[in-house]
């Protein structure tokens, strides 16, 4: 049943072609196959995973992947590295500098929790661990800035590259929010869907305030 | 306790103050049991009882329970927006717990605009502090993160303790039969009321003070009208005075940075997180004497 993964229904979400599969009795199947075989193996299944939700994520379609499989490693990823990339801000004393490894991820992850919280007791039909994990991986299109960023300033820090991080972060910021609105909205009661959105706006804002904000030493 | 055949709109209060005095009386009735034992990740059955929630069957559960903290959610995109419009125009002829919360305060808005507020005053001392140095020749911009940890501290804090405050006293002086506000309808007010601060950032901080101020005032006056002239006076001069104190310590903490050095913000830390808590006293002449001698350039 290898093939039914690759499956990413773009239409009918309620649909799942599940229901003939007997999850119970695949799994022990899986574990008695995975365990032969090469960590190698494993190892690309998960990257594979991973990656093919970066795409998904990039062009934000009515697909269903993002939710049914979540998983938190590529959150795990993008988090680690946007914390490292924010690092080397600093300045004339050590307690005005910007944001700490830290507080950047526990800024992410908390964030991430409250507005999970948030869309749950409004009434939202997610579970808690699929709205952290679309949460998470959308944070990839503000990590692109970052890099672009970083790279901006590394060719000099005047006006023209402060206007130019300023148009990739709004241009990232904008697309992170509405990939992730595309993928939350649904689950949401429809007189409700504003409420639900502000809190993520909020979440993305703060993150590419920080990015935008970023000096190098 | 009310008789369980009736539903009046009182009953939803009584029995939530009941329920959180005896936290383990919960009314019984029938399929209840299987509610209350739900931890508090959300698990597919929830959705059943949202929707009796929903339905205007308020029972009440335990405060353990995910329904519980669900049911002060329950609020529309419309009805959000008429609370914020209320909260920021006030018109003595209508009460905003009476007329715009009407027994169904949420803590929706109080939370995302305390998270709002505590934000733009991160963001508007980030960008005054930005404008100051740069003039400066040797220009640097440090992006000063912890202003934002501690402006959340200082509104999260605002907006929680100092409507306990005024509900213990109003809870107190219940005897004189004014009818006390719930303690979540007294934080659903100051949360919305809070909201007149966002748009206006560190330009208009003076008359967001006063519009709020006023907005409380007003909500306010019908309860302590009832003790007399004096402790009215004396709530309403309490009220406006923390509100003032908020304003200024947010102005003098986050805007007037001292052009020497950096880590002058560091020593007040503590201060502007407790300044709202330790004066409840009102110190009127102190409070309102340091508001003109702002600088003029802001």
């Amino acid at each position: 049943f290898t093939g039914l993964a690759d499956v990413s229904i773009s239409e009918d979400i309620p649909v799942e072609g599940e229901i003939t599969v007997p999850v119970g009795s695949r799994s022990p199947d899986e574990d008695f196959s995975t365990l032969d075989e090469p960590v190698r193996d494993t190892i690309m299944r998960d990257l594979k995973a991973v990656g093919k939700k970066f795409v998904h994520v990039m062009y934000p379609k009515k697909s269903s992947a993002l939710l049914r499989d979540w998983d938190l490693w590529g959150p795990l990823v993008l988090c680690v590295s946007l914390a490292l990339m924010l690092q080397g801000g600093s300045a004339d004393s050590k307690e005005d500098g910007g944001p700490q490894f830290a507080e950047v991820f526990v800024i992410i992850w908390f964030g991430a929790v409250v507005i999970t919280l948030n869309s749950k007791l409004l009434g939202g039909t997610i579970s808690f661990f699929q709205s952290l994990c679309v949460l998470g991986y959308c944070v990839l299109p503000l990590t692109v800035a970052m890099l672009v960023c970083r790279l901006v300033l590394l060719a000099g820090s005047g006006t023209i590259s402060f206007i130019i991080r300023l148009i990739v972060v709004v241009a990232m910021f904008g697309w992170s929010t509405l990939a992730s609105t595309a993928f939350l909205a649904d689950s949401q009661p429809p007189n409700r869907k504003a409420l639900v959105v502000y809190p993520i706006f909020l979440f993305y804002f703060v993150i590419s305030w920080m990015i935008l904000t970023f000096t190098p030493q | 306790m009310a008789a369980p055949g009736e539903l009046r709109f009182q009953e939803f209060e009584e029995a939530a103050e009941l329920l959180s005095a005896t936290p383990n009386a919960t009314t019984p009735r029938a399929g209840d049991a299987a509610v209350d034992v739900d931890p508090e990740e959300g698990k597919p059955g929830d959705d059943t009882d949202t929707t009796e929630l929903l339905a205007g069957q308020r029972r009440p559960h335990g405060f353990w329970t995910f329904e519980y903290y669900q049911a002060f959610f329950d609020v529309d995109t419309q009805q959000v927006l008429e609370r914020i419009k209320g909260s920021v125009t006030p018109l003595p002829g209508k009460n905003f717990v009476r007329h715009h919360l009407r027994n169904n305060p949420d803590l929706y808005g109080p939370f995302w605009i305390c998270a709002t507020l505590a934000l733009a005053l991160a963001i508007s001392g980030n960008l005054s502090h930005l404008t100051e140095k740069r003039a400066a020749p040797a220009y640097r911009y440090s992006p000063q993160f912890h202003n934002v940890t501690i402006a959340a501290t200082l509104v999260y804090c605002y907006a929680w303790l100092v409507p306990l405050g005024l509900w213990g006293l109003l809870r107190w002086r219940q005897s004189h039969g004014a009818g006390a506000f719930t303690f979540l309808q007294t934080v659903c007010v100051y949360g919305y009321s809070l909201s007149a601060y966002v748009p206006t950032a560190w330009l208009l901080l003076a008359l967001a003070a006063l519009l709020s101020a006023s907005v409380l005032a007003i909500t306010f006056w019908p309860l302590l009208r009832a003790d007399g002239r004096a402790t009215a006076l004396a709530g309403v001069a309490a009220v406006v005075a923390l509100h003032a104190l908020l304003a200024v310590g947010c102005k003098l903490y986050f805007f007037q940075q001292p052009p020497s050095a950096g880590p002058a913000p560091s020593p007040p830390h503590p201060a502007p997180g407790t300044e709202g808590l330790r004066s409840r006293a009102p110190q009127l002449p102190g409070a309102n004497g340091s508001l003109p001698s702002a600088r003029p350039a802001r």
